[in-house]
């Protein structure tokens, strides 16, 4: 049995746990740091929000998991990622083809282009079946494609027919029945809204809540909307600088009592309806550049907290009821 | 907005049917379709029309007989039935040209494909091999290896093929590159699809218009290689007929009798366009340019 096991019951529930990830690409003029130390666990049947700006890591990490960095460009340099007990980064490319699609899937952001223009979409989603389940008759497969297209709300007649032939939130939603008709372990959604206007993501948040009911799934949201967060998952992991700087539930984050300078600065972000106010309130500065390391803590450049300790040193995790902050803020407040 | 709105109208058909519309749009590519199913249906109903016994039968007392009604081409110098020798001729060029096109295709497809698609030394190695290819002219190359090989049919065409994958590995190598990244490839990944699955399901279909007209367009040379081979003595040996074998076991009565030239040299002339105007049409069809 794994180590993973052997630690005991309360850490066997966890589905996935990734730590102390470090993930680089090597381009031609330098080596990008994109995941730096990122850990996290995912509880089976967990709804996680992953929540970040662009460039924290957060696809990123969704394809060190999947292991589909791509080749020769993207390395991991140091961390494990242990799925169900077995650390994928040790596993051979056989194993890795069983689990793409099987036990884990990913919906991609734009449903525009992530299907195949020629083939049918009943077919396309005929494929993973084929991929993956040998010896299921093939009536079973049809009927399976019926099923899981009746669930995402799309007429099974309409099966026989192309991709663009479809709006953009049914090729979404065949994405989706895609992702969901092997019925994996773990679902990646890679920004599943961002390409759809505000109802139809209404629509689709609603449709994935169902589905993962249905199958239990544990899901991984990626995305930089908090809104879609707070509608969707149950508990949050906000990405900054290839890090999680926070983590906790949703109630735990969005009580905004106490949190990590970047994700109060994100709420800061959200306009308030009920206010009148001239500009909305930023994070100022940029992202830290990805080509270096920081000595300290990544986000200390931009925070309004930043002191002397966070330039010199990386800050350690306080944690309060699975609550966690990366800052130097909340574990000095513990050390006196 | 009107550009919007013709643009809708258009979406509703799949690439496929858009690209089928605008090629029987394309008159001259239509007149190349026609002409070749004549000379194809001709060629391939020759048992019908005449015997091959006709083909190689001599009959002294018939000797360059001009076209009449009995003999349509006229005879050669043995009396030998010209009508014959151009039906059974055709069969022979026309299954050599697509055999090399689809032999050329294949290896052409295998090379460029896996040079694209995997990239790295792998598409280094694979594409200088081709570069050296592409260095030497392809009837050169291929009176190269003829030489090596000897005469007969299936040596003319592994020649011509040889001379061709060149063309087809990079036309494929480049639309491999372009889909390789595309999202939906990325999608099949995810999903647990291994690389061939991909190349032969998820690339090969999105890219394949390029390579259909590089395919025709290349048919038409080929037929005019295979006829040149046959005229320089290299390719399909008398007395099997071949279209470009046929003007070279004539050419010192050519002076004297030209429908004997002039007749093989038309068939070929005639094929090589009509496929041409297919390639040209389908070319256009294919051009994203042309969507009106």
């Amino acid at each position: 049995m794994s180590e993973e096991r052997k630690n005991g019951a309360r850490e066997s529930d966890n589905l996935l746990e990734i730590s102390d990830l470090h993930v680089q690409y090597n381009t031609d003029d330098a080596v990008v740091h994109a995941l730096n130390g990122l850990s996290l666990k995912v509880k089976k049947g967990a709804k996680l929000g992953l929540v970040g700006e662009t460039g924290a890591g957060k696809t990123t990490l969704a394809l060190s998991v999947l292991r589909l960095l791509p080749a020769g460009v993207g390395e991991i340099t140091e961390g494990s990622i242990i799925y169900d007990g077995d650390d994928l980064l040790k596993q051979p490319e056989s194993f890795m083809l069983g689990l793409r699609g099987e036990r884990i899937s990913m919906i991609f952001q734009d449903p525009m282009t992530s299907l195949n223009p020629t083939h049918t979409v009943g077919d396309q989603i005929l494929e993973v079946l084929d991929l993956h389940f040998h010896e299921m008759p093939r009536e079973e497969k049809n009927r399976k494609v019926d099923d899981i297209l009746t669930l995402v709300g799309i007429p099974p007649a309409r099966k026989n027919e192309f991709p663009h032939q479809f709006s953009g939130g049914m090729k979404q939603r065949i994405v989706i029945a895609m992702a969901l008709v092997a019925e994996p372990e773990l679902l990646l959604a890679d920004e599943p809204t961002t390409a759809l206007d505000v109802t139809i993501q209404a629509q689709i948040l609603e449709l994935m809540r169902d589905l993962k009911e249905k199958y239990n799934s544990a899901v991984i949201l990626i995305t930089h909307d908090l809104g879609v967060v707070a509608q969707f998952c149950d508990s949050v992991a906000v990405v900054y600088g290839g890090r999680v700087v926070e983590y906790g539930t949703v109630e735990q984050i969005y009580a905004r009592e106490k949190n990590h300078p970047y994700t109060a600065g994100l709420f800061n972000c959200i306009p308030d309806l009920s206010v009148k106010a001239e500009r909305l309130t930023p994070i100022e500065g940029r992202m830290a550049d990805p080509r270096v390391v920081a000595q300290g803590c990544c986000f200390a450049e931009r925070c309004k907290h930043c002191t002397e300790i966070c330039k010199s040193r990386a800050p350690s995790a306080y944690e309060e009821d699975g609550h966690g902050i990366l800052c130097h803020l909340f574990t000095k407040k513990e050390g006196a | 907005m009107f550009v919007r709105k013709s643009k809708k109208s258009l979406s509703e058909y799949s690439t496929g049917e858009l690209v089928m519309f605008r090629f029987r749009k394309n008159k001259l590519a239509m007149f190349g379709v026609v002409l070749l199913s004549i000379i194809v249906i001709t060629i391939l109903l020759a048992p019908l029309i005449s015997s091959y016994d006709a083909v190689v039968e001599m009959n002294m007392a018939d000797r360059f007989q001009s076209p009449n009604a009995k003999y349509l081409f006229g005879t050669d110098e043995f009396g030998r039935d010209l009508f014959a020798r151009i039906l059974y001729g055709g069969r022979i060029s026309m299954f050599a040209s697509l055999a090399v096109i689809g032999i050329a295709f294949v290896i052409g497809a295998i090379m460029g494909g896996a040079a694209g698609y995997l990239g790295g030394r792998v598409d280094t190695i694979l594409m200088r091999a081709v570069d050296v290819l592409m260095a030497v002219p392809s009837v050169l190359l291929a009176m190269a290896i003829i030489t090596a090989l000897g005469n007969g049919v299936w040596k003319l065409i592994i020649a011509l093929a040889v001379s061709q994958v060149a063309r087809f590995a990079r036309t494929v190598r480049a639309s491999v590159l372009t889909l390789r990244n595309v999202e939906y490839v990325e999608a099949a990944r995810c999903f647990g699809a291994s690389s061939l699955k991909i190349i032969l399901k998820h690339i090969l279909p999105n890219g394949i218009g390029p390579i259909i007209v590089s395919a025709t367009i290349t048919l038409g040379q080929t037929i005019l290689s295979i006829s040149s081979m046959g005229y320089l003595g290299l390719g399909v040996a008398s007395p099997t007929p071949e279209w470009g074998t046929i003007i070279s076991e004539n050419k010192m009565n050519i002076g004297t009798y030209p429908y004997l030239g002039l007749i093989p040299g038309i068939c070929i002339c005639l094929a090589v366009m009509a496929v041409n105007f297919i390639g040209d049409g389908l070319r256009d069809a294919f051009d994203p340019k042309t969507k009106n």
